[in-house]
């Protein structure tokens, strides 16, 4: 029993994770009341701490966590007075049958968890809001986890997770699956939550690192979930898709002392080539459903092309210039014209991608990575002068230390 | 962090097991299959065929002896194995707790370190690294 003291703890967390989504989305569907079904989930969490070390881990233990919640529900009406036909259902529900065999429809089940998504995603919400609740409550990540991952105070995701629900609640957010109109831009929201998830992973410089690759992993399990929930969607296959390739180079991606490792000089042999295949596949799932590709299918596809590369000269530059030229149609963005003249700096060299660069220039006023691709470009064009003030206007800009070395070093190199 | 959840069983459970209903077993067992698939934690997974078709290496003496199946006095049988990707051990263990399987039958739960868990300078870790590039391979 002493050896369940430390043992049950972990299990109580391990199987939140695996059955948060499910249970919370149950019960906002009997309770009606999403904020609630989360609070009343959490509290029966708690008992399960207090009770599985003497009674054991039940067989069914997401069943006896429903169980126990919606028994909560009933008191929180009791308390409130509210007898009404809500609670006769539930308890009716709960005396027909016992707490740990109760039958789970699966179809009902994937169902409510797709609400539950489309409920953390809500427009309605800030940005952060969004995927504070996502990563809580779909992922069944602790408060603590996500304050850790995103470097802040566990305290500021606390009040991040009450305002959400308070938020919800306010503007009586429905618990449903949006309908087939308004999916797609709804279903925007949602892929736009798990790719901010998991570039936060993705771009982690400091800090605890390994957590934040477990942010990415979490980005990828959770897109992963999403295509089993909605198997025609091409662009959340080709979220996974890239999600995939991007995340096959993450141990190559820093040095043993931190640094970033630019594209060209990774060691491409320590890819994950299985998580190349699965991209793969998933790009080809994606394209099969013969809708064309969006933009994350079109990303997807311009990691592709560098996962499947032998050698960075290797690269196929003229297909991601098209690649970016077809992104640059569907979502315009300062960003993506920067990204594709480096791709036609490679493929037709760097005079045409300048005249790219500048066009753009004014839109990214400010920032360091104009100033440090325009550096690049005008040292292949052999303007060493112009390339190094260039690399030192980019050193002043950046606010981030190891780039700022980086950068520095290229403007001495041309001294 | 991967790891692989091994079936084993004993031979008794495992002759036991031929009268149960295969469709069942299949049923249960795809069940389980499509909840790792829907919680987004599956790699891969491949069942093993009986154990009588198997052949024996032993490398008790100077030259390896080989025996064909099926083995006497065999205490465990190794059925198959899944390879899951999860965030903790105590993950895994919950979901190799949820497998369905009877009595006479275990899962044994064992990490999969990366290749850079090896040394990086050997030249054999190398060659596998470039083979595994090249292959696919996990």
């Amino acid at each position: 029993m002493t050896d369940d003291a430390e043992r049950v703890p972990r299990a109580v967390a391990a199987i939140w994770r695996i059955e948060a989504a499910r249970i919370v989305a149950t019960l906002t569907r009997v309770v009606g009341d999403f904020g609630l079904a989360e609070d009343l989930a959490q509290e029966a969490v708690i008992d399960a701490l207090a009770q599985w070390p003497v009674e054991g881990v039940p067989r069914n233990p997401g069943a006896w966590l429903t169980a126990v919640a919606k028994r909560k529900a009933i008191d929180h009406w009791r308390r409130r007075e509210r007898l009404d036909d809500r609670y006769r259902a539930i308890a009716h529900d709960l005396e027909s049958r016992s707490d740990t065999d109760a039958p789970w429809d699966p179809d009902q089940i994937d169902d409510d968890v797709l609400r539950l998504v489309f409920i953390s995603c809500h427009p309605v919400l800030g940005r952060e809001a969004r995927i504070a609740l996502t990563l809580r409550v779909v992922g069944g990540l602790s408060t603590e986890e996500i304050a850790r991952a995103f470097l802040v105070p566990t305290a500021t995701i606390q009040q991040r997770v009450v305002r959400a629900k308070k938020t919800l609640a306010a503007a009586k957010v429905p618990f449903e699956v949006p309908s087939r109109d308004e999916l797609g831009a709804r279903l925007g929201s949602v892929l736009g939550v798990l790719y901010v998830i998991f570039t936060e992973g993705h771009t982690a410089s400091s800090g605890e690192t390994w957590v934040r690759v477990d942010l990415a992993q979490e980005a990828l399990r959770l897109a992963r979930v999403l295509a089993e929930l909605l198997p025609d969607e091409s662009e959340v296959l080709s979220l996974v898709a890239l999600f995939e390739f991007q995340s096959s180079r993450f141990p190559t991606r820093v040095d043993a002392h931190g640094e970033p490792i630019p594209l060209a000089d990774q060691d491409r042999t320590r890819w994950d080539r299985a998580q190349i295949t699965r991209g793969v596949r998933a790009l080809e799932r994606a394209d099969a459903r013969g809708r064309g590709r969006g933009a994350y299918g079109l990303q997807a596809a311009i990691a592709e092309c560098h996962a499947t590369a032998a050698t960075f000269a290797d690269t196929d530059w003229e297909r991601i210039v098209l690649l970016y030229e077809a992104l640059g149609q569907l979502a315009p963005s300062p960003v993506v014209e920067l990204n594709r003249a480096v791709a036609v700096s490679m493929a037709t060299g760097p005079a045409s991608a300048l005249l790219i660069v500048d066009r753009v220039a004014a839109q990214l006023q400010g920032h360091h990575i104009v100033p440090s691709v325009r550096g690049e470009l005008l040292a292949q064009l052999g303007r060493r002068d112009e390339a190094r003030s260039e690399f030192e206007e980019a050193a002043r800009l950046t606010a981030n230390d190891r780039e700022r070395a980086v950068l520095l070093a290229k403007a001495a190199t041309l001294g | 962090m991967k790891f692989m959840l091994l079936m084993k069983s004993t031979p008794e459970a495992v002759e036991e097991s031929k009268d149960l209903d295969f469709e069942e077993i299949i049923a249960a067992m795809g069940r389980y299959n499509e909840s790792l698939i829907a919680a987004g934690v599956i790699l891969s997974g491949e069942g093993l065929a009986d154990i009588s078709e198997a052949v024996r290496v032993d490398f008790g003496s100077e030259v390896p002896v080989v025996t064909d199946g099926p083995f006497t006095e065999v205490k465990e049988i190794f059925n198959g194995f899944w390879i899951l990707e999860v965030s903790s051990k105590d993950e895994a263990v919950e979901w190799a707790k949820r497998c369905p399987l009877g009595p006479g039958s275990w899962l044994e739960v064992r990490r999969v370190p990366g290749i850079e868990e090896f040394p990086q300078d050997n030249e054999f870790i190398q060659r596998e690294v470039e083979w595994r590039a090249e292959h696919g391979q996990l």
